[in-house]
């Protein structure tokens, strides 16, 4: 190397370096250690989640704004192997740990451990309730409210809804359902006239929507809790009827036949969803918490919205057999941050 | 018989010892009073329950409801003992009584115990989502205090496996009771001939595992704070394995209380040094039966030159 490429390379550290500085102490975190600490591995959202991690967290270990953020996933989903995962990553000597939790309550033990031991603790998605851990949660209830939102706005004169509920008895199906019927408390306009569960799979929902449809009068709009929406077209399309205005979740499926629908009929709607790469968003939270940033505790997910105008673009980029993602930047995380405060 | 034969603690001894070694040599940082305690606390509950499997296998029966019912016992701990500590407590005694009862049942009517358990498992199951339908509650302040404690010179998590071990030990292997609870599972007939009540015995063995399996229960929400109904269902296969491993057998009321305790710590250390080799969780579970399938190798081999020699 001659002298000039070494000045030349060494002015571009030291901007580098400065940028970075600029850049809300980015240098600060260069020798700060994240691990992601995540229950369980086996459906497409979780596989995405753990992809977007592995590409963001790899950046950010290149361009040296930390020095490692590693994944580890428990063989069960169980609590208390996520427990024991938590100690273990304390033992490791991490800096901070991103968290998918198992469950709200049962690893608050393990989480209190991580935080007397001067660990941050940052829980996504699947949050902790343990008061020293952050939290970035999903306001699921907004979801349901903002699809009877969009509906009025598309059928100002109200009709029948058909709602399609997930899996019987988990907390985030009572909450985006209990946001979509104060939502229809607020659009008075519109009447659920037929609830059923889909439990998030297309198949399902296909088979529970073909059996509620003959006791259903016209139809108008069909509010979803994603996974489901394709399904309930099938039902729609088998039984003759005209195709309602269907609220969808980011499944592949889902995009491409909304996709063919316009291509054929010009066909208009909303599909909403919590985007895996939520998992960075956690990732540039610790590292702001590290970096030594006011950060509230409780920081709320954005969804990841798409419209008639994105739709192509969600369509290229999302795998077959996969959900629509996107990865957030530091600048969403400080953004979110900001909008907590 | 050779000196191996003769003291099967040897083998579960050296295995722990080997896995620890291992662990102080890949993660140096475990080797402090707070390293060991991190390591070890969440075994505590687990050496409890593993207690509780052994006072079954002792009598040449296995519980499959175990996980279900250290499940039950948290969430009982949880709220009930949490909030109404004397009514807690009734319910924890009439779940222990409950266990001493099906234990008499299962012998009275000649029930295969692996059915029974299994169908209570569900029972089990579905009391603790009646109790704590979404993850809740919270640990009385006495009980986490309690597994919190820092004792001089050794954390709480080795204080806890010294006093498991040696109470057990006393109760099995050195007293009257327990020295006839074994003679159950080595030979029903000749302990009834000799003028015991085999049910009573029976009910003796379900109950102390019941007792050991609240205790689990109770330690395992001093830890995390709060439980789930499903925050323990991993206990019966792990309870089972760190029986065996500890030196126990199926058949013939031969068991190791100490044994057992050191399994249980030799299953969780396991799978901490899996995590710390960074194996990939896919492989983890195979890996974890492996450590197990050469623990038994090894012990089937030392029987072996045994029996030669």
């Amino acid at each position: 190397m001659t002298l000039s490429k070494m000045l030349l390379s060494a002015a571009g550290l030291a901007l580098a370096a400065g940028l970075a500085q600029a850049e809300s102490h980015m240098s600060e975190t260069a020798d700060k250690r994240i691990a992601l600490s995540n229950n369980y591995a086996g459906n497409s959202w979780r596989q995405a989640m753990l992809q977007t991690w592995q590409e963001i967290g790899a950046q950010a270990v290149t361009d040296g704004i930390v020095a490692a953020a590693d994944a580890y996933t428990t063989s069960e989903n169980q609590p208390t192997e996520q427990a024991a995962q938590i100690q273990n990553l304390i033992l490791q000597g991490y800096d901070a740990i991103v968290l998918n939790a198992a469950s709200p309550t049962a690893l608050n033990g393990a989480v209190k451990e991580a935080c007397d031991a001067g660990v941050i603790v940052v829980s996504f998605d699947g949050i902790v309730t343990e008061p020293c851990a952050w939290r970035i949660a999903v306001d699921f209830a907004a979801m349901g409210r903002e699809e009877v939102d969009y509906l009025a706005s598309r059928l100002p004169d109200g009709g029948n809804l058909l709602e399609i509920r997930g899996l019987a008895g988990v907390f985030v199906d009572d909450e985006i359902s209990k946001g979509i019927h104060d939502g229809v408390e607020v659009h008075d306009q519109f009447k659920i006239v037929g609830s059923v569960h889909g439990d998030w799979a297309q198949d399902v929902s296909q088979k529970a929507v073909a059996g509620i449809l003959p006791s259903l009068p016209d139809v108008v709009g069909v509010v979803t809790q994603g996974g489901d929406g394709y399904g309930a077209a099938q039902a729609f399309k088998a039984a003759g009827r005209d195709t309602p205005l269907i609220v969808l979740g980011n499944r592949q499926d889902e995009l491409q036949w909304w996709a063919d629908q316009r291509d054929a009929t010009g066909y208009e709607t909303l599909s909403l969803s919590i985007a895996p790469g939520v998992a960075s968003l956690a990732l540039w939270v610790a590292q702001q918490i590290l970096a030594g940033e006011e950060v509230p505790k409780d920081l709320t997910v954005p969804f990841l919205k798409i419209t008639q105008d994105n739709l192509d673009d969600a369509l290229a980029t999302t795998p077959e057999g996969s959900v629509a993602n996107v990865t957030y930047s530091l600048e969403v995380a400080q953004q979110v941050i900001s909008d907590a405060k | 018989m050779t000196f191996l034969a003769r003291h099967r603690i040897i083998l579960p001894v050296v295995s722990l010892a080997v896995l620890l070694a291992a662990t102080f040599y890949m993660q140096p940082r475990a080797m402090s009073y707070f390293g060991l305690n991190l390591l070890f606390n969440l075994a505590v509950p687990i050496a409890l329950a593993t207690i509780a499997q052994m006072m079954i296998i002792m009598v040449n029966d296995i519980d499959l409801s175990l996980g279900a019912f250290v499940s039950l016992a948290a969430c009982v701990t949880a709220t009930f003992l949490n909030d109404a500590p004397m009514l807690g407590l009734l319910i924890l005694l009439a779940l222990i009584l409950s266990y001493a009862l099906l234990g008499a049942v299962i012998h009275a009517l000649e029930l295969p115990a692996i059915v029974v358990t299994l169908g209570m498992s569900f029972v089990w199951g579905g009391i603790a989502l009646f109790i704590l339908p979404s993850p809740g509650g919270a640990a009385p302040g006495w009980l986490r205090t309690l597994m919190t404690v820092k004792p001089p010179f050794a954390p709480m998590a080795v204080v806890a496996a010294v006093i498991i071990a040696a109470v057990t030990h006393l109760l099995i292997m050195r007293s009257g009771i327990g020295t006839v609870l074994r003679g159950v599972g080595g030979n029903a007939r000749s302990v009834a001939r000799a003028g015991w009540s085999v049910i009573r015995l029976k009910a003796l063995a379900y109950g102390l595992a019941g007792l050991f399996g609240v205790l689990a229960g109770m330690a395992l929400v001093g830890l995390a704070t709060s439980a789930d109904a499903n925050i323990a269902l991993r206990y019966t296969l792990l309870s089972i394995a760190g029986v065996i491993l500890g030196g126990g057998e199926f058949t013939g009321g031969k068991v190791s209380p100490t044994g057992a305790v050191i399994g249980a710590f030799t299953l969780t250390l396991a799978a901490s040094f899996l995590s710390f080799m960074r194996l990939s969780p896919d492989w983890q579970i195979g890996a974890q039966g492996a450590i197990l399938i050469l623990v038994l190798t090894a012990r089937l081999i030392f029987r072996q030159k045994g029996s030669e020699a």
